[in-house]
């Protein structure tokens, strides 16, 4: 029983860093940029594909061909920023998050419909030499692709943090998602940093959807829930804290695997729902969410 | 130095500044006075790129500064406390100063001005690891000019450096203010509180309603009857 529960425990903590890896894309976005991204969960989908089509047509393995899929990402974001997401630089904080999310739904539609017509309604994964064989510890199970996700997020997550605290332009970055006015008087090219958050945040969704072909599988329709689950676990976490919010992942990831032990799998998605109501009216500012000035 | 003329700017339909003219010399320290909403802010953005204006010109030691977007100015040698001071709070004092030599040419002598930063705060100095939404409201104020001053300006404006000190925080504020134009660094200040710009400036120009409305030196200001009665009670 208690085996049971602990791998349970570890699967569930498993899902919950590609649920952490998404919201910390989305989070960035979201921060510096105030762009409510809803397309991300697409971007997410395209980042599988790619992976899968480099796998199933070149046979790159799945975890070698990450560079090229955040290549692949990073052009797909750019081509969005400077052709629709540009516009709204200047508006309003209000007037972006509204902006954004209709052009957002809008993306999600034609993005799902190129998947469609690309890769069909298919689920598509990919089957590697070790994609079913696991570490044995302590008779709990650890599938090989799944840990090399956790690592791979946390190592994601580091390499963010650390470019944030110690480069000038992480600092940048920083200084603008606190005041644009006074980053910008300081010399700061505020433009060009929500360039790169965005390209950022891209390139983070690429990374997510990669692992989550390889530890689970993708279809068209799939976006639309890792841009929910990504919002949820960014409630959850708080904006501006991304330790917070990968930690807000694992959490979620953890309590839906719990959630479908005790219960019933059917109860799963409701946990994530109650949890995002919950925090909203006790803690809007997220469970490590930095306090408001 | 810095010259305007004839500036008019709008906010969206409405008219903010009606051909505003004034002039700073090398070395002065100038006043810029008036009640809340004449314009003393919007002067200020309209200098440094935030807002655009619509005719007039702006030259700065003869650059034509119309055009240049906001981030580029301080490459020319301004540099702004915004009001309130406005530093980065969830930031650590250092980097705070750090990112006030964001610019390549400031970047490069960036250690030299933290060391002339410290000399006139030494405050910042043992408060630098601190977190800056921890300082106080007269340290915070004083890593916003310490900032500002990270890129060697030749033209420092302040916008409103005594609000919501305490009175006794307010005059080492302009004493240190003095300081700093002493040291050779032209100083544009823009203050709600009319009687202690005056004293303090060589000259002062008064703006209501977007206009310009008297120009002279600071304490000859101070004796002007209409400022007396609207400002000084």
């Amino acid at each position: 029983m208690i085996e049971a529960i602990t791998q349970n425990l570890v699967i569930g903590i498993m899902l919950g860093a590609l649920y952490g890896l998404a919201a910390v894309g989305i989070a960035m976005v979201f921060g510096v940029t105030k762009f409510l991204n809803v397309a991300h969960g697409e971007l997410l989908m395209f980042g599988g594909y790619s992976t899968f089509w480099l796998f199933k047509l070149l046979n790159i393995d799945p975890f070698l061909s990450l560079p090229l899929t955040i290549l692949f990402l990073l052009v797909i974001g750019l081509v969005l920023y400077k052709l629709l997401f540009v516009r709204m630089v200047k508006m309003t904080e209000e007037q972006k998050i509204k902006n954004t999310m209709l052009v957002g739904f809008g993306l999600t539609l034609i993005l799902q419909n190129i998947a469609l017509n690309l890769w069909t309604a298919n689920d598509r994964g990919v089957t590697t030499s070790y994609a079913t064989e696991s570490l044995m510890l302590l008779g709990i199970r650890f599938p090989y692709v799944r840990v090399a996700g956790l690592v791979i997020s946390l190592v994601c997550l580091f390499a963010l943090q650390q470019f944030l605290r110690k480069t000038y332009i992480g600092k940048a970055i920083r200084a603008t998602t606190e005041d644009w006015e006074a980053a910008s008087l300081v010399g700061i090219d505020v433009q060009k940093v929500y360039m790169l958050a965005f390209l950022i945040g891209t390139a983070l969704a690429g990374v997510a959807g990669a692992l989550v072909l390889v530890s689970y599988s993708v279809s068209p329709s799939i976006g639309l829930h890792w841009t929910l689950k990504s919002l949820i676990v960014m409630v959850l976490g708080g904006v501006g804290n991304f330790m917070g919010t990968f930690v807000g992942g694992i959490l979620l990831g953890a309590t839906e695997s719990a959630t479908a032990f005790f219960i019933s799998g059917n109860y799963r998605e409701v946990v994530g729902l109650i949890f995002f109501l919950l925090i909203l009216i006790f803690k809007p500012q997220g469970l490590f969410g930095a306090k408001e000035r | 130095m810095l010259k305007l003329n004839d500036i008019n700017a709008f906010y969206g339909d409405l008219q903010a500044l009606w051909g505003v003219s004034m002039e700073i010399k090398d070395g002065e320290m100038v006043a810029l006075v008036g009640p809340n909403g004449a314009g003393k802010t919007t002067t200020l953005k309209v200098i440094t790129g935030l807002l655009p204006f619509t005719s007039g010109s702006i030259e700065f030691n003869g650059n034509d500064l119309r055009r240049v977007p906001a981030h580029k100015i301080v490459e020319f040698g301004i540099s702004q406390v915004p009001e309130g001071g406005r530093v980065f709070a969830g930031m650590t004092v250092f980097e705070n100063l750090e990112l006030g030599s964001f610019p390549s040419e400031a970047r490069k002598v960036k250690d030299e001005s933290m060391k002339w930063v410290f000399e006139i705060f030494p405050r910042l100095e043992e408060r630098k690891k601190q977190q800056a939404g921890t300082l106080s409201g007269g340290e915070r104020q004083m890593l916003a000019i310490g900032r500002a001053l990270m890129s060697k300006p030749k033209l420092l404006m302040l916008d409103e450096p005594s609000f919501g000190l305490a009175p006794i925080l307010v005059q080492q504020m302009f004493v240190m203010i003095e300081k700093i134009n002493k040291l050779g660094v032209t100083v544009l200040l823009v203050e709600q509180n009319v009687r202690a710009a005056l004293e303090l400036a060589q000259r002062a120009y008064v703006i209501e309603n977007g206009r310009i409305i008297g120009e002279g030196k600071g304490d000859s200001l101070l004796s002007f009857e209409s400022i007396r009665a609207a400002y000084l009670g």
